[in-house]
C-alpha cells in the first residue's frame, strides 16, 4: 500500500484499509416509510429486514432510541442514525445551555472576540428557572416583541408571539387551570426568546433556510456540509401588525400547509442555488460569501458547543437539518437544530434533493467500506471540520493560521453537478465545448 | 402584413367584448371610494385577494396566434407548382430575408468560441483570472463611466450578476428620476380609482402562470403593481408609431362609430395574452423598488417584447423568428426536421411557445438573463430563434426515436436543466456546416 504523500493529514476516520470487510450484504431497518426507504431499497446489496431480525443498519426514530438504545448491543461494524444524547444539541433549552457555557469557556480562553461569534443565537430564557433573568431582559428592552416555544416539540406547535408580559401571565393562567387538555405541554418546558423583527424579506415574505449537516463523531469532531438545501417562505406577506397570525410568521411547511392560501403546487420552497444568485444580484458576491462563511461558524460553534456532552458512540452518525433565518444586516441566525430533519418531499425538486442527500449520507457511512479516508468530498457532502477546520487547498493543512485559508464549504458557492456528464446532458456539452475551446 | 395584423386585431377585440357583455362587465368603471381604499391599503399584497375568476379566460393563447400566421400568405408572391429542394417545408409560408449561419456567426461574432462569454468562462473548472476577473473589472468601469454604448458592447459577453441590474438601466437609458417616480405613482392612483376589465385577465394570467411557478411565486405582488399600472400607462402608446399594430378602440357607452368618443381600451393599447406576465417575471430578480421594476419592464416591452406578438416584416418581429428557426432547422438539421415533420410533429409548434414568451419560465432564471443579456446586447431578437434550434440540435438524437407530436413535446418538455451559452456556441461556431 502506498504511503500518503501528506503524512500530517488526518483521514476521517472511517475506513482503516484492509481492516474492514467487504460484507456481501447490508441488512438495514426503518420505520420511515418515504424518500428514505426509496433510497435504501434501490442500494445495491442492502437488503430489508423486517420485524427482530438482525441488522446492520438502523435508521430509527428517536423514541426507540430513548427506550433501546442503552440494552441494545450493535458489533463493530454496525451503524445507528442517532447519538444517544442528541437533545443536547436539538432540545432548545438544552442548546442554549451548552452554548452559553460554551461562550463562558471561549472567552475564558480567547478572549472577548472570539466569544462575539457565538452570538448567533437570539437571547433566550429557560422557563420557569430563568423567568426572573428573562423578566430583567424584558423591562430593559420594552416594545419588542418575544416568542414562546416549547422545546420539544415540531412543526410549529404551541408557539406564539407576544410584547406584554400580561400575555404570558395569561397564557400560564390558562394552562394551569384546564386539567382536561392533556395534550397541552407543561408549563416549565417552554423557553422564550427574543423574536428577529428585521428578517429579511423576500417579495414582501419571511422565509428561513434549511442546511443539512452530517456529524460523523464528536470525538474527535467530524462533520460534512451538505452542498444544497432549501429556503422555506411563509405564504404571506410579513407585518408585525399581526402578531396572532401564525402564517405570517412560522415559516414551517408543516405550519403554512394549514395556511388558507397554501397552495400545494407552489412548494413555497426555493433551492439554495436560486436564493444565492437572488441575493448575489442585490448585494453582490462578497456580501454572499461573508454571509455563507457566518453561517458555517454557526455549524462549526454549535457542535463544538456540544461536543464534550454527546456520548460520542462510533456505531452512530447522525443527519441534522438546520434552521437558519437571515435579518436584514445579512446576518444569519441560528432558530433551531432538527435532529429528524423531514425526509418527506414535497415536490419532484425536493424528492430530488433529499434522494441526493440520502445517498450521500449512506456512501459517507459507508457500510461498504469503499472510501479511503482521505476524501474531502463525498458526493455533494464536504468535510468542514475533521478535529480541525479542513482548508479546500490540497496539501498540509495552514497551521500558521495566516495565508489564503479557504474553508472546503461549498454552500451552493459552485454549480452542484449531482450527476457524472454522460453524453445527452449539459455537463457533457460544456465540457465539450471547453475541450473544442482548447484544441482552437 | 398590416393586413394581417389588422384582422387579427379585429379577432382579439372582438373575443374581449363578447366576454365582456357575456359577464356583464363593464370595460372600464370608477371604483366606489370604500373600493379605493382597500385596495390601496392592500396594495403590496394584492396577491391574498382571490377574486372568483373561474368566467374569465385568456384573451388568447400563443397558440391561437400561431395558427394565425401559419396562414399567412403573400399574394404577390408565386410559389411555383414544382417543389424544388428550395421549397420551404415549415409551417410559416412568408418568404422573409433571414440570416444563415455564416451571417449569423458574422453578427453575434462575440459569442464565438475564441471570445470569452459568461454562462461558460465562468463555470468553476475555468480558473477566474482567465477572463472573469478581468470582465468584472471591465464592467465596473463601463458603469462609473456612465457609457451606455459601451454597456451595450460589453454586455454581449454577459453580464456579471452583481452588475446586471444596473448595467440594464444603463442600457435602457433608465434612471430614476422624481419625475419617474411621480408618473408610477400616478398610475398607481389610476388603478386605485379605475377597475378595467383587462385587470381581471391580468390577475388571471398571473394566478395561472407565474404563481405557479417554483421560483416566480414569490414574486406575484410585483407582477400585480407593474402590470396594472402598465395597462393604465398611455405613453406606452407611443410604440404604436413603429409597430405595425395599432391599438384597439372602444367607444363609449352608446356612442359606437363616433370618432369623437373612442378611447383606446385598454388606455395603453395592449391587450394581455396568456403568458404576459412572464414577461416581467424575471425583472423582479433584479429590481426591487417597484418604479424602477415599472419603467425597465416598459422599457423592455416597447423596444422588444411587442414585436413577440405582432404582425410585422421586422428582422427581430415573431414571423422572421419563426422563420429564421424552421430555416435552420431545415438547412442543418434536414433529417430531423424531415423526420419530425413526417411524424406530424412540425418543430415550430413546439417552440413557437419558447419564442414568444423569449424563453421565460421555461429555462432556469440566471441562465434566462444571460440570453437576455444578449438580447439588450444585440438589439435583437433573432438569438431566441437560433437557441430554439440549438435546443433542438441539441436533443436531436432522442427527438429521431419519438414517433409522435407527444412524444416529441416530452422530450423538450424540460428545459431547465440547459444552459444556453454553450449551447449557442455550439450550434453557432463549432457545428460542422
Amino acid at each position: 500500500m502506498s504511503r500518503p504523500k501528506n503524512q500530517n493529514y488526518k483521514g476521517h476516520g472511517l475506513s482503516k484499509g484492509k481492516e474492514r470487510e467487504q460484507r456481501a450484504s447490508i441488512r438495514f431497518k426503518t420505520t420511515l416509510m418515504n424518500t428514505l426507504m426509496d433510497v435504501l431499497r434501490h442500494r445495491p446489496g442492502w437488503v430489508e429486514v423486517k420485524d427482530e431480525g438482525e441488522w446492520d443498519f438502523y435508521w430509527c426514530d428517536v423514541s426507540w432510541l430513548r427506550e433501546n438504545f442503552d440494552h441494545t448491543y450493535m458489533d463493530e461494524h454496525v451503524r445507528i442514525s442517532h447519538f444517544r444524547n442528541h437533545y443536547e444539541l436539538t432540545r432548545k433549552n438544552y442548546m442554549v445551555k451548552n452554548l452559553k457555557r460554551f461562550r463562558k469557556q471561549l472567552e475564558r480562553e480567547a478572549g472577548k472576540l472570539e466569544a462575539a461569534k457565538c452570538d448567533f443565537f437570539p437571547k433566550t430564557f429557560e422557563m420557569p428557572c430563568e423567568y426572573h433573568l428573562f423578566v430583567e431582559e424584558f423591562r430593559k428592552n420594552p416594545g419588542i416583541t418575544w416568542i414562546m416555544k416549547p422545546v420539544a416539540r415540531s412543526q410549529g406547535k404551541g408557539i406564539f408571539l407576544f410584547r406584554r408580559l400580561k400575555d404570558i401571565m395569561d397564557w400560564r393562567k390558562d394552562a394551569r387551570s384546564s386539567d382536561d387538555q392533556k395534550d397541552e405541554i407543561p408549563v416549565e418546558n417552554y423557553v422564550a426568546q427574543r423574536y428577529i423583527e428585521n428578517p429579511y424579506l423576500i417579495g414582501g415574505r419571511k422565509f428561513d433556510l434549511r442546511v443539512y449537516v452530517l456529524v460523523m463523531s464528536y470525538i474527535p469532531l467530524r462533520a460534512w456540509l451538505y452542498r444544497d438545501g432549501f429556503a422555506r417562505f411563509s405564504n404571506t406577506r410579513f407585518t408585525l401588525s399581526s402578531i396572532d397570525d401564525q402564517y405570517v410568521h412560522l415559516t414551517n411547511v408543516a405550519v403554512q400547509k394549514t395556511s388558507p392560501d397554501y397552495h400545494p403546487k407552489k412548494g413555497c420552497k426555493w433551492m439554495l442555488q436560486r436564493f444565492r444568485q437572488y441575493l448575489a444580484s442585490k448585494h453582490g458576491p462578497e456580501a454572499v460569501e461573508t454571509l455563507f462563511s457566518d453561517m458555517d461558524n454557526i455549524f462549526v460553534k454549535s457542535l463544538q458547543s456540544v461536543q464534550k456532552v454527546i456520548i460520542s458512540d462510533k456505531h452512530c452518525f447522525e443527519l441534522y437539518g438546520y434552521d437558519i433565518l437571515i435579518d436584514q444586516t445579512l446576518k444569519p441566525w441560528l432558530l433551531e437544530v432538527n435532529a429528524s430533519p423531514s425526509l418527506t418531499a414535497s415536490s419532484q425538486e425536493d424528492y430530488e434533493l433529499k434522494t441526493c442527500l440520502l445517498e450521500d449520507t449512506l456512501h459517507v457511512v459507508d457500510m461498504e467500506a469503499r472510501l479511503t479516508g482521505r476524501e474531502k468530498r463525498v458526493g455533494g457532502f464536504d468535510l468542514m471540520w475533521n478535529d480541525g477546520p479542513v482548508s479546500r487547498e490540497e496539501g498540509p493543512p495552514d497551521l500558521s493560521g495566516m495565508g489564503n485559508f479557504v474553508a472546503n464549504t461549498h454552500l451552493v458557492g459552485c454549480f452542484l453537478n449531482l450527476k457524472r456528464p454522460w453524453i445527452g446532458t449539459p455537463g457533457w456539452l460544456s465540457w465539450l465545448s471547453s475541450c473544442l475551446r482548447l484544441r482552437s | 402584413m398590416r393586413k394581417a395584423q389588422g384582422s387579427w386585431e379585429k379577432r382579439i377585440l372582438k373575443s374581449l367584448n363578447s366576454m365582456c357583455t357575456e359577464l356583464s362587465i363593464p370595460l372600464a368603471r370608477k371604483r366606489p371610494v370604500g373600493e379605493q381604499k382597500e385596495l390601496l391599503n392592500k396594495w403590496n399584497e394584492m396577491g391574498t385577494d382571490e377574486p372568483d375568476l373561474s368566467l374569465f379566460r385568456p384573451v388568447y393563447a400563443p397558440k391561437d396566434f400561431l395558427e394565425v400566421l401559419i396562414n399567412l400568405r403573400n399574394p404577390n408572391y408565386e410559389n411555383g407548382d414544382s417543389l424544388s429542394f428550395r421549397t420551404h417545408l415549415g409551417l410559416i409560408q412568408v418568404p422573409l430575408k433571414v440570416k444563415d449561419i455564416p451571417e449569423l456567426k458574422e453578427f453575434f461574432v462575440e459569442l464565438g468560441l475564441t471570445t470569452g462569454q459568461l454562462g461558460i468562462d465562468d463555470s468553476t473548472q475555468v480558473p477566474p483570472e482567465l477572463f472573469e476577473n478581468e470582465h468584472v473589472r471591465i464592467g465596473q468601469k463601463v458603469l462609473a463611466e456612465q457609457d451606455s454604448a459601451a454597456a451595450q458592447q460589453y454586455i454581449r459577453q454577459g453580464s456579471p450578476t452583481a452588475l446586471r441590474a444596473e448595467l440594464w438601466a444603463l442600457i435602457l437609458n433608465i434612471s430614476s428620476q422624481p419625475e419617474d417616480i411621480l408618473y408610477y405613482e400616478q398610475l398607481k392612483t389610476n388603478v386605485i380609482q379605475h377597475d378595467l376589465l383587462v385587470d381581471s385577465l391580468i390577475y388571471k394570467d398571473v394566478k395561472l402562470t407565474a404563481s405557479n411557478d417554483d421560483y416566480y411565486f414569490v414574486f406575484e405582488d410585483y407582477l400585480y403593481q407593474v402590470l396594472l399600472c402598465f395597462s393604465r400607462d398611455t405613453s406606452v402608446l407611443g410604440h404604436f408609431a413603429y409597430n405595425s399594430a395599432s391599438p384597439p378602440k372602444s367607444y363609449i357607452r352608446g356612442k359606437l362609430g363616433l370618432e369623437e368618443y373612442a378611447v383606446f381600451y385598454p388606455p395603453n393599447g395592449v391587450i394581455p395574452f396568456h403568458g404576459f406576465s412572464m414577461y416581467v417575471a424575471p425583472l423582479c430578480f433584479l429590481y426591487h423598488e417597484p418604479s424602477k421594476l415599472y419603467q425597465i419592464f416598459r422599457e423592455m416591452y416597447v423596444r422588444f417584447f411587442f414585436r413577440l406578438h405582432s404582425i410585422s416584416s421586422h428582422p427581430s418581429g415573431i414571423v422572421s423568428l419563426c422563420l429564421l428557426f424552421e430555416t435552420l432547422l431545415q438547412t442543418y438539421l434536414p433529417q430531423l426536421f424531415y423526420h419530425l415533420r413526417e411524424i406530424g410533429a412540425q418543430p415550430l409548434r413546439i417552440s413557437f411557445k419558447w419564442m414568444v414568451r423569449a424563453f421565460s419560465g421555461y429555462l432556469a432564471t440566471d441562465q434566462l438573463l444571460l440570453l437576455w443579456d444578449r438580447i439588450l446586447g444585440y438589439n435583437s431578437l433573432e438569438i431566441l430563434a437560433v437557441l430554439a434550434a440549438a435546443v433542438f440540435a441539441f436533443r436531436a438524437v432522442n427527438l429521431m426515436e419519438v414517433t409522435s407530436l407527444a412524444a416529441a413535446e416530452a422530450v423538450l418538455a424540460d428545459l431547465s436543466t440547459l444552459k444556453v451559452m454553450p449551447l449557442l456556441q455550439i450550434f453557432l461556431f463549432a457545428t460542422v456546416t
